[in-house]
């Protein structure tokens, strides 16, 4: 039996208004990216205007929840408690397969709701490719983890 | 009107770099940018303009009463932690050389040696960006800056040998260097190679120091620094960067993270000046981690992309090498108080007064952070 301690909690997400639909689809089971309703260019992170043709119209596109690795580090202490606790953990880039411009930093993990250092780091590799499962914080926010489609 | 040699930097001044030294910052700074008043042989009474970082916590005001600076006109802050050093200098020879200002202070002064480490204050860090990165364990810029490096060594070929020839480079020095926190530890690569990480594949020695200390400098127009009681160093370019498309540290949302600010300062400086990455005789460049120097050699045109680390090899940032590098060992071995010392090690360079002193240096880089928004200067004797 553990005592509840919040220095030992994950840090929840805190949304901004743009980035808020984001969480809400994830809350869903779905990977949304804001698009550009004028000349449909998806960008990340979400933001009021489109860099391109600045229309403030935009829609959140559905993806596969497809991608590939395009980075990752492993972080060691000293870190916040809830971390530590879990180091060596992964922390992992991964570009999606339907615009590899977006890039989403996440964790990979054997499962959506196992610890962030749940994969042995030998089987981690730039390019592997990942899928998106959806995991719901205690008391909080729905956040993106990634699974390795050939594990 | 231009920039170009217009004004020069005629005063320097420190205190002591140590994990942990008594006074307040508001003290440290104050020594610091007396002794470099002092160094130019100004009155503080004529100081009418400052400059620091928006992170710096003890403001003009504290400072110029302090000290006793008469009517001040002009004053700013350069965002983005160290990659505002060289823009704080910048903003004063603008200001000089533009009649705004005519003795112009810029300082740093911090306990991060002491203090607390920013990244664990997560209530003010949480916002965006940070909804992105955070919650996923991405919590220090040795993270951040990690993530890249490994992409970096993917993309290129990059090994840890290549950091630490950085390193060692910047250690050596600090050997040389009675005043850095590293003066009489010498590295080795076997302590490199079974050093504790830090973020995988960033170890302990590809970290900058965490210390206690400020440094502060004096700018004047070309005109009074003839005047001055030592030689003056010329600002002959400066440049800010901010690239289109840019995230700040956590830059991995565009067509090419691994182009960072120091490309877009970069072209600004050199179109500026008289002279190229060729004719440079030292540099000081933003080493918060190891895998920056690779990457701002690239950014400052010293080697093509992909070949800032190969660039490392053969002792080409050591004494007598290609390019001498934070000939007073740099953030990672001297003191890291956000790139300030680089800024007084290069003018001790051009007036010939290192404790690692290149022969007859006459041109210096010195950048600030790059990863993040940034700024760089070329000075010249």
């Amino acid at each position: 039996m553990t005592t509840h301690d919040a220095t030992q909690e994950l840090l929840h997400p805190v949304p901004d208004e743009d980035g808020a639909p984001f969480f809400d689809y994830a809350a869903c089971g779905e990977l949304r990216v804001q698009t550009c309703t004028g000349c449909h260019e998806p960008r990340f992170p979400p933001r009021p205007c489109c860099p391109h043709c600045q229309s403030f119209d935009s829609l959140w596109t559905k993806t596969s929840g497809r991608g590939r690795i395009w980075s990752y580090v492993l972080p060691h202490p000293p870190l916040l408690p809830a971390y530590a606790a879990q180091a060596p953990y992964n922390v992992i880039l991964v570009e999606l397969a339907e615009a590899p411009r977006i890039r989403l930093v996440g964790n990979l993990v054997a499962s959506a709701d196992a610890a962030l250092d749940s994969v042995d780091p030998v089987r981690i590799r730039i390019g592997a490719p990942v899928q998106a499962v959806f995991h719901t914080m205690p008391g909080g926010p729905t956040v993106v983890r990634w699974l390795l489609e050939r594990p | 009107m231009g920039l170009k040699d217009a004004t020069a930097i005629v005063g320097i001044g420190q205190t002591a770099f140590a994990k942990r030294l008594p006074e307040s910052e508001k003290s440290l700074a104050c020594r610091a940018i007396l002794a470099a008043l002092d160094d130019a042989g100004i009155a503080p009474s004529e100081v009418d303009a400052f400059a620091s970082y928006t992170m710096e916590e003890t403001d003009e005001v504290e400072v110029a009463k302090a000290i006793g600076a008469g009517d001040v006109t002009f004053f700013s802050k350069v965002g983005y932690g160290g990659g505002g050093s060289c823009a704080t200098v910048a903003h004063l020879a603008a200001a000089i050389a533009t009649g705004q200002a005519g003795v112009g202070v810029a300082w740093r002064s911090r306990k991060r040696g002491s203090g607390p480490r920013p990244w664990t204050n997560t209530r003010v860090q949480l916002p965006t960006p940070a909804q992105w990165t955070r919650p996923y364990g991405l919590l220090r810029p040795a993270d951040e800056i990690g993530l890249l490096a490994r992409r970096y060594m993917h993309e290129y070929g990059a090994t840890r040998d290549h950091f630490f020839n950085v390193a060692l480079a910047c250690r050596n020095r600090a050997n040389q260097n009675p005043a850095a926190m590293m003066y009489e530890r010498p590295l080795t690569r076997e302590m490199y190679m079974t050093a504790r990480w830090i973020s995988e594949p960033l170890c302990l020695f590809d970290n900058c120091l965490e210390t206690d200390g400020a440094l502060a400098c004096v700018v004047v127009s070309a005109e009074r620094a003839r005047d001055c009681a030592r030689p003056p160093v010329y600002i002959h370019s400066a440049a800010q960067g901010l690239p289109a498309q840019h995230h700040g540290m956590v830059n991995y949302w565009n067509d090419d993270p691994l182009t960072g600010p120091a490309w877009t300062a970069a072209r600004h400086l050199w179109k500026t000046a008289d002279f190229g990455p060729q004719d440079v005789d030292v540099a000081q460049i933003y080493d918060a981690f190891t895998p920056l120097i690779p990457l701002s050699l690239e950014g400052y045109g010293f080697c093509g992309r992909g070949e800032g680390a190969a660039f490392t090899e053969g002792g080409a940032l050591e004494m007598g090498g290609r390019l001498p590098l934070n000939t007073g060992g740099g953030g990672l071995s001297e003191a890291y108080v956000h790139g300030f010392n680089l800024i007084t090690e290069g003018v001790r360079q051009l007036r010939g007064t290192s404790t690692a002193q290149v022969p007859d240096a006459g041109t210096c880089l010195v950048t600030a952070g790059e990863g993040v928004p940034t700024s760089a200067l070329l000075l010249r004797s």
